[in-house]
């Protein structure tokens, strides 16, 4: 593809780019060649920059100190450096590499840069903070710092080309979809191993900027959004992919150190996919939400056998637990919900927000002086004993494969499958009569009724299946953490899971969707988990986070765009040419 | 769902019948007598208008008909028997309706939307939208033919995939009554189903109301356009001030003095009608 030459001077002339292949009509002062090279040779630059040293002393975390081959920080600086030289062959219109941008390449380039520079940048300030001085820097150092510059300057020099997505392609065969999303999946996976696995501080945050940015540039670029299409279309391919990549995720591990964050945010996302179904389905803004993980912790940690309950002599097996602790979760739903859903909106919320500290309060009194003796108080119930199903004890090693799993590996394969219940429980009943109900009460409840649905009744199903996944999933974290304890459930704590963080979770992913909570959890409890210098800092991070969320972003980092996808691609296309043509045909009619 | 009513709700009324028997319906709010004492009969296959100046009550007597309120005195029977007081109930026992201002599921698919409406004419649960056997299944692929026939019996069987809330205001004035129709109600009431439209438009909502009654349903519509309800209807009620003034046939309403006294006043003695007119309003 030759590049057109810029015409000077034109910088008010309107740019109305319409194909994949169209040259922006200018308003750079420089020609595009020149650009696109200043980004080729800026990202060789940095590819050759991991190699060397960027600092001379070891005692930055990380170790980048090392001549030959990249370290630490400098592996993120790689990676990027060469997506960015293949983001560039989309530039250069290289043929296989069009698919990574429908929208227009120029945001992905500019996404890409700045993760790279951002990113290195981050780190080279921090080593001359931390090691008081640029006098720490060496030659790598100013390498890394011009390579990463350059493509900055190439990118944004390059003037913008975003466009209407054009026309999805030929759908591939199916094989190669799956392919496709496999390769997405698994590498989403590895990113986010690397997020778990970073060590320090400093590695995590020139890490999230990176991937942040990164992300920035895919999703204006368009490609995400087709993945997401994709994804769509093949639900089965995609939930398969996920579920093997999180499977090899612990197989990654070499030792149960991140298994334990992966288990929490296990946890906290099952719960989070709970309240999901009650508040991004249903609608009804549920801030207690967190007891009813704690009703189901408490009555399998009862029942368990552990010396601290009540019922020390009780040992059920675990199947008898899960049945008591979702029977009792599902009647505790039903009894905070029946007369709490007679309210609606904001006075619903204030409702279960109080239900949910009674929770807390009440199982802190049942200790036998302030009430009657039933969860030991404020101690709670400890030494819970881990699970033995069919003979695998939890609490210790094995080896699978040639992978030894720690107690908290194995709790993670089992969180595994409680997650892949409650994902499938979700998404039958989100596609259902059941779902479509509950969706016509969130939009519209009197009109709802006035098509024959029974608001009420509904309403309250929403609330006991959302207490019956969430009392599920704390069946299993009684048996993780070995410990109840009334304060594990609180309304807002500065760690996850509490009612705050798991409605942040919902809102934050995105509401009404699967991946979204799953996404929102991960975030909120890594960040927080991650930045340890913001320890008793966490809430206002979080009420930062919500803030400029709200304001960029209201949807949820993963927009609920309701099924679209469900009929037939022709179908979607072409109704929405007819919406659009009507519409403007409308507009016009108002106008006139 | 243990429902008042025994009988079996459908389009097969016998001939002449009546459909809906509403029998000195009076509500009150507080001090405010909204609707009066007002008695109104459909027939089979009857369209039926409702017309009146703003505030005379006419979406209230609706509300009464499809228990979104309880009358204060007063019966409503349904083919005879007394309706529940429930708008759900209501819904399934056979009555529907549509709303002034157009309340769709804005965020679901048109289909989605009609697939809603056939909400009480299937039973499907938790647990066999869990499960998903073959009952579930044939429901399911039942409730989406019907939402695509009705679509394209209201002809916008192409928009099935968007949301709602794309949908041109027309479109979305007819998916309201495609939502209805979904429950197979034998009595559909149309609240100023015209409101904002064109004059062809109006046209041709008047045909889809023609052709819902081939179906044989029965029709109550409210409207301000005297045009589309006078060449619509079999039988018009004119409520002023919560009273129904005068009912007959167009051309008895149309030539009525009272009825244009309660739209336009009565120039001629300035003082008390025009002052009257100003309370209807009013309220």
């Amino acid at each position: 593809m030759a590049d057109k030459v810029p015409e000077w001077g034109s910088a008010s002339q309107p740019r109305q780019p319409d194909t994949l292949s169209a040259q922006p009509q200018r308003n750079a002062a420089v020609s595009p060649a020149l650009a696109k090279a200043l980004i080729g040779l800026g990202a060789l630059a940095t590819i050759a920059s991991t190699f060397l040293a960027w600092t001379w002393t070891t005692s930055f975390p990380g170790d980048l100190s090392v001549t030959g081959y990249p370290g630490g920080n400098q592996v993120i600086t790689l990676v990027v450096g060469v997506l960015l030289l293949v983001a560039l062959g989309t530039a250069y219109g290289l043929p296989g590499l069009r698919w990574l941008a429908p929208r227009g390449h120029v945001r992905l380039l500019r996404g890409l840069a700045l993760a790279g520079a951002v990113s290195t940048w981050y780190i080279l300030l921090a080593v001359a903070i931390e090691l008081n001085g640029i006098a720490n820097w060496v030659t790598g150092s100013w390498v890394a710092l011009t390579a990463t510059a350059l493509p900055v300057a190439g990118a944004f020099l390059l003037a913008d080309d975003r466009h209407e997505a054009a026309r999805p392609p030929a759908a591939l065969p199916r094989w190669a979809q799956t392919v496709i999303i496999l390769a997405a999946i698994i590498s989403a996976m590895f990113i986010a191993d690397y997020g778990i696995t970073t060590s320090f501080t400093e590695e995590f945050i020139g890490f999230a900027l990176a991937v942040g940015l990164a992300a920035w540039g895919l999703n204006s670029s368009g490609v995400l959004a087709r993945l997401t299409e994709l994804n769509a279309r093949n639900r089965v391919a995609t939930s398969a992919a996920a579920f093997a990549a999180a499977l090899l995720f612990v197989f990654l591990q070499t030792s149960d150190q991140y298994n334990t964050i992966a288990d929490d945010i296990l946890i906290f996302a099952t719960v989070a996919l709970g309240l999901n179904i009650v508040v991004g389905l249903a609608g009804l803004l549920d801030l207690g939400y967190v007891a009813f993980l704690g009703v189901g912790a408490y009555s399998a940690a009862l029942v368990s056998g552990a010396a601290s309950s009540r019922f020390a002599h009780t040992a059920l097996p675990f199947w008898a637990q899960i049945l008591i602790g979702v029977g009792v979760s599902i009647i505790a739903g039903v009894i905070i919900g029946a007369p709490t859903l007679r309210l609606r909106g904001d006075y619903l919320a204030i409702v279960t927000l109080g239900f949910g500290e009674i929770f807390r309060i009440v199982v802190n009194n049942l200790n036998g002086v302030s009430g009657p003796s039933l969860t030991n108080g404020p101690e709670g119930v400890y030494g819970v004993p881990d699970l033995s199903l069919f003979g695998y004890d939890f609490g210790k090693p094995h080896v699978l494969f040639g992978v030894t799993f720690g107690k908290f590996g194995n709790y993670y394969l089992l969180l595994l499958v409680a997650m892949a219940i409650v994902v499938f429980i979700y998404a039958r009943v989100n596609e259902s009569r059941l779902g479509r109900a509950w969706v016509a009460i969130r939009e519209d409840e009197t009109a709802a009724e006035a098509m024959g649905i029974h608001g009420y009744r509904f309403k309250l199903l929403a609330f006991a299946l959302g207490a019956s996944l969430a009392g599920f999933a704390g069946t299993i974290n009684a048996h993780l953490l070995n410990t109840v304890t009334p304060d594990q459930y609180m309304f807002s704590a500065s760690s996850p899971p509490n009612s705050a963080f798991l409605l942040a979770a919902v809102v934050l992913g995105g509401m009404g969707t699967i991946s979204g909570p799953l996404l929102g959890a991960s975030l909120l409890y890594l960040v927080p988990a991650k930045f340890e210098f913001f320890q008793n800092k966490q809430l206002l991070l979080f009420g930062l986070a919500l803030i400029l969320m709200m304001r960029f972003r209201p949807e949820g980092l993963v927009p609920n765009k309701r099924r679209q996808l469900e009929f037939h691609e022709e179908e979607v296309a072409e109704a929405e040419a007819h919406a659009v043509a009507e519409a403007d045909a409308s507009e016009a009619e108002a106008v006139a | 769902m243990t429902s008042t009513m025994t009988t079996e709700p459908g389009p097969a009324g016998a001939v002449g019948t009546s459909v809906l028997e509403a029998r000195g319906v009076t509500m009150r709010f507080g001090g405010l007598t909204a609707v009066d004492g007002v008695d109104l009969t459909v027939g089979d296959r009857e369209i039926v208008g409702l017309i009146g100046p703003n505030g005379a009550g006419k979406t209230t007597f609706f509300n009464c008909l499809t228990g979104l309120y309880v009358p204060t005195s007063g019966d409503v029977r349904y083919k005879g028997t007394v309706l529940p007081s429930k708008p759900y109930r209501v819904t399934q026992a056979g009555i529907a309706r549509t709303f002034q201002n157009i309340r769709l599921f804005a965020n679901m698919t048109v289909l989605e939307n009609v697939m809603v409406g056939r909400h009480c004419r299937t039973k499907e649960g938790l647990f066999s939208a869990i499960g998903r056997g073959p009952r579930y299944r044939a429901a399911e692929r039942d409730s989406r033919e019907n939402a695509r026939e009705l679509l394209d019996f209201l002809g916008i069987g192409r928009h099935a995939g968007s949301l709602a809330r794309n949908l041109p205001y027309g479109d979305q004035r007819k998916l309201e009554i495609a939502r209805a129709m979904a429950s197979d109600p034998g009595l559909i009431l149309l609240d100023e189903p015209t409101a904002g439209m064109n004059p062809q438009e109006t046209r041709a909502t008047q045909d889809v109301v023609f052709k819902i009654r081939e179906r044989g349903l029965a029709v109550v519509v409210i409207e301000h356009d005297m045009r589309f309800i006078f060449g619509l209807c079999d039988r018009v009620a004119v409520l002023v001030q919560g009273r129904k003034l005068v009912e007959g046939t167009p051309q008895v309403v149309r030539a009525d003095e009272r009825v244009i006294a309660a739209y336009l006043g009565t120039p001629y003695e300035d003082g008390a009608a025009g002052a009257r007119e100003d309370e209807g309003t009013a309220s």
